[in-house]
């Protein structure tokens, strides 16, 4: 697998050629492209703070890490259209770029993972499990494949109403072994409705690999067969994805239905910080991160092209740093929350559930 | 005013509600074209059009999942279980993503899922079931289940008006032998969570809900008259959350109480309506709170092995009769 992989990894720009700005692909601006590094610099910085806290402990729980996934989460992300009750997604536990493209703040990354009373979820979930109805992100749950049923009725949603909005959501190559994976993408299918769907082949699933998950190359094969439109690209390159998200998440704009992209990428931490990755053959990880970082080779070729500077990236570097500084000086001695705050809000009615006869004795 | 089927009555009340709510529609296997197996929903494409009436492939996960991620945009979907035997292969969308999203995530789920219930239809292990008691171990959902026309019409109009996700139990053996007139002119409406007394009596309770609704009725009738003992039937009619109150002062006034579901035994609602009289009735009660429930077995198919299995009216009237002299 990654020695065909290898291969699918575009070759670096030769020095001296360097382009104009205007040879920028797919339409995006010099700002556009020093934003998404700041959203892929920012996913990798604030990952890197919360493993500082799991060590110190601080997180409450597990941490995951998308180290090496960064490109395809922040680029897919980046092609929608973002704002107030415009494009929809929902990220999977590996999408923290997705999620911060889509208005995520880096301090309620930080709250969650430490199960802050001030976090979204007001300590309820964990970590990147949580939404926001009107910026258009939906918190997923643990159970894999369920979000694509779900993300099937919210792109049903804007069919039936008429508005031109597009949902996107992620799926692994684990979770493609999922029941509700095949149920949601064929009644997504079947209806046409505006559903993208990005496969995230990272090549692991906890420990295992993807042949022993299925019996096909790829997973764009494997959804074929449902009648939709599907394509594998190169998963660590950041402008292959942005385009190729771009070009889909306008076709199922304009009613050809959902539509599939397969990243191939590399998971380079375990399933979890705790994780030791005993599975992984030897070289393997030091050879992703040497040769095919998404972010050092978007970062080589912005660099290379003209279009921007290593100074203004490091600049940048800076600035996210700082940020988060300042996103954890702000919350890291905020409360847990108050216990019994925990009865409220299973139904709308009734308004909390009872307290137990003995907690009054 | 005419008298109307139970099944009419379920009919009338989703249309009602589409007349008057355009986020409501309906999604499921069949519900279309053909009408749903049992016809509840026919007419309705013909009249709602195919956005409001959508028929969808055999994956039940897909059915309810679609309608949460609907529900959380601000649509009102009424997914049809073609039969609840099914609505197994929907029970993690159900328990782990629908019913936790308003406490995790503040996320609004206004979904209903309905279907076909119960046995005494000669439909075997598959096509029988009564499926509350897996669900009813779930915080977060509602669950209700309609004994009466009435009800039939009144709770799945509450249910799909409810701001919470409900499921919507009905007893296909009830679709068409119950009849009952009702009101034109108004809004009939069943509120969630509240119990009915569907006759009153002194001497025993019998606690029930669904099918064996009907059949405490006949068994208290004929204790009245061969026996003279007095029975009160309470219906239950919301599940999920048990109307405690009603279930109480029914136990406090006859001082014994029988429980009749026809579920299987263990692990049914029956243990936890016992536990809740016990914590909150125990010094009135004059005898042991027993049960009358299906055996705990699949559901067979000849008529001579599902009439063994379920409860019948004279298993009843002998179990509320050796209470009554306990």
């Amino acid at each position: 697998m990654i020695d065909n992989m290898a291969a699918r990894v575009s070759a670096p720009a030769a020095p001296g050629d360097a382009a104009t700005a205007a040879s920028i692909p797919v339409g995006l601006t010099r700002e556009q492209l020093l934003e998404m590094y700041r959203y892929l610099r920012l996913t990798r910085s604030l990952e890197e703070r919360l493993t500082a806290l799991y060590r110190q402990g601080k997180v409450i729980g597990g941490l995951f890490r998308s180290l090496g996934q960064e490109g395809e989460s922040v680029a897919s992300a980046f092609a929608l259209e973002r704002g107030e009750h415009k494009d929809f997604l929902s990220p999977l536990i590996r999408n923290l770029g997705a999620m911060l493209v889509m208005g995520a703040k880096p301090v309620e990354i930080l709250r969650q993972y430490m199960a802050k009373a001030t976090s979204p979820t007001v300590g309820r979930e964990l970590n990147v499990h949580f939404g926001d109805l009107v910026l258009g992100f939906l918190g997923q749950i643990s159970h894999l494949g369920d979000m694509i049923p779900v993300m099937a009725g919210i792109a049903l949603s804007f069919k039936l109403r008429g508005e031109p909005r597009v949902a996107l959501v992620y799926i692994g190559d684990g979770g493609m072994s999922t029941g509700t994976f095949h149920e949601g993408l064929s009644f997504a299918a079947v209806q046409r409705v505006p559903l993208v769907v990005i496969g995230e082949y990272n090549q692991w699933a906890y420990s295992t690999p993807p042949e022993r998950q299925f019996a096909a190359p790829h997973l764009a094969d494997r959804v074929k067969p449902y009648g939709i439109h599907a394509e594998t690209i190169d998963g660590n390159d950041v402008l292959e994805v942005y385009a190729t998200t771009k070009a889909a998440v306008a076709r199922a704009r304009s009613g050809a239905g959902v539509q599939f992209i397969e990243v191939k990428t590399y998971r380079r931490k375990g399933h979890a910080e705790h994780d030791n990755q005993s599975y992984v053959p030897p070289g393997e990880i030091d050879r992703w991160a040497k040769d095919n970082d998404p972010i050092d080779r978007y970062a080589k070729r912005i660099v290379e092209r003209g279009w921007t500077t290593a100074p203004a990236l490091t600049e940048i570097d800076r600035a996210v740093a700082a940020e988060i500084d300042a996103a954890l000086a702000s919350c890291i001695d905020d409360p847990l929350p108050a216990a019994a705050s925990a009865l409220p809000g299973v139904l709308t009615q009734p308004g909390a559930a009872p307290l137990l006869w003995y907690r009054r004795l | 005013m005419a008298e109307i089927t139970y099944l009419e009555a379920l009919r009338q009340g989703l249309w009602e509600e589409m007349e008057h709510d355009d986020r409501v529609f309906i999604l499921g296997e069949d519900v279309g074209r053909y009408g749903g197996a049992f016809k509840v929903t026919e007419g309705f494409l013909e009249h709602f059009g195919e956005s409001r009436v959508i028929d969808t492939p055999i994956a039940e996960a897909a059915i309810v999942g679609a309608a949460a991620g609907a529900a959380h945009m601000g649509l009102r979907p009424v997914a049809e279980m073609q039969f609840i035997d099914f609505i197994s292969c929907a029970y993690d969308m159900l328990t782990n993503y629908v019913a936790t999203a308003r406490y995790r995530a503040g996320l609004p789920t206004p979904i209903v899922v309905r279907g076909p219930c119960g046995g005494y239809v000669r439909g075997g292990p598959f096509h029988s079931q009564n499926v509350e008691a897996a669900f009813f171990h779930t915080p977060g959902l509602k669950i209700v289940y309609p004994a009466t026309a009435r009800d039939a019409k009144g709770l799945i109009k509450s249910a799909v008006r409810d701001d919470d996700p409900v499921l919507y139990l009905e007893h296909k053996w009830l679709y068409r032998r119950i009849k009952e007139t009702l009101p034109d002119d108004e809004d009939v409406l069943t509120p969630i969570g509240s119990a009915r007394v569907a006759r009153e009596g002194k001497d025993v309770s019998i606690v029930t809900y669904g099918a064996t609704v009907w059949k405490s009725l006949e068994a208290a009738e004929e204790l009245a008259k061969a026996d003279g003992i007095s029975v009160e039937v309470l219906d239950l009619r919301t599940l999920l959350p048990l109307d405690d109150a009603s279930i109480m002062a029914s136990a406090r006034k006859t001082n014994k109480v029988l429980i009749v579901h026809e579920d299987t035994r263990t692990g049914g609602l029956a243990g936890e309506i016992t536990a809740r009289i016990n914590e909150q009735a125990f010094e009135w009660l004059d005898g042991p709170i027993m049960r009358v429930t299906a055996h705990d077995v699949p559901l067979p198919y000849a008529p001579t092995l599902e009439d063994f299995v379920l409860p019948q009216t004279d298993d009843i009237v002998k179990a509320a009769r050796w209470l009554a002299k306990y």
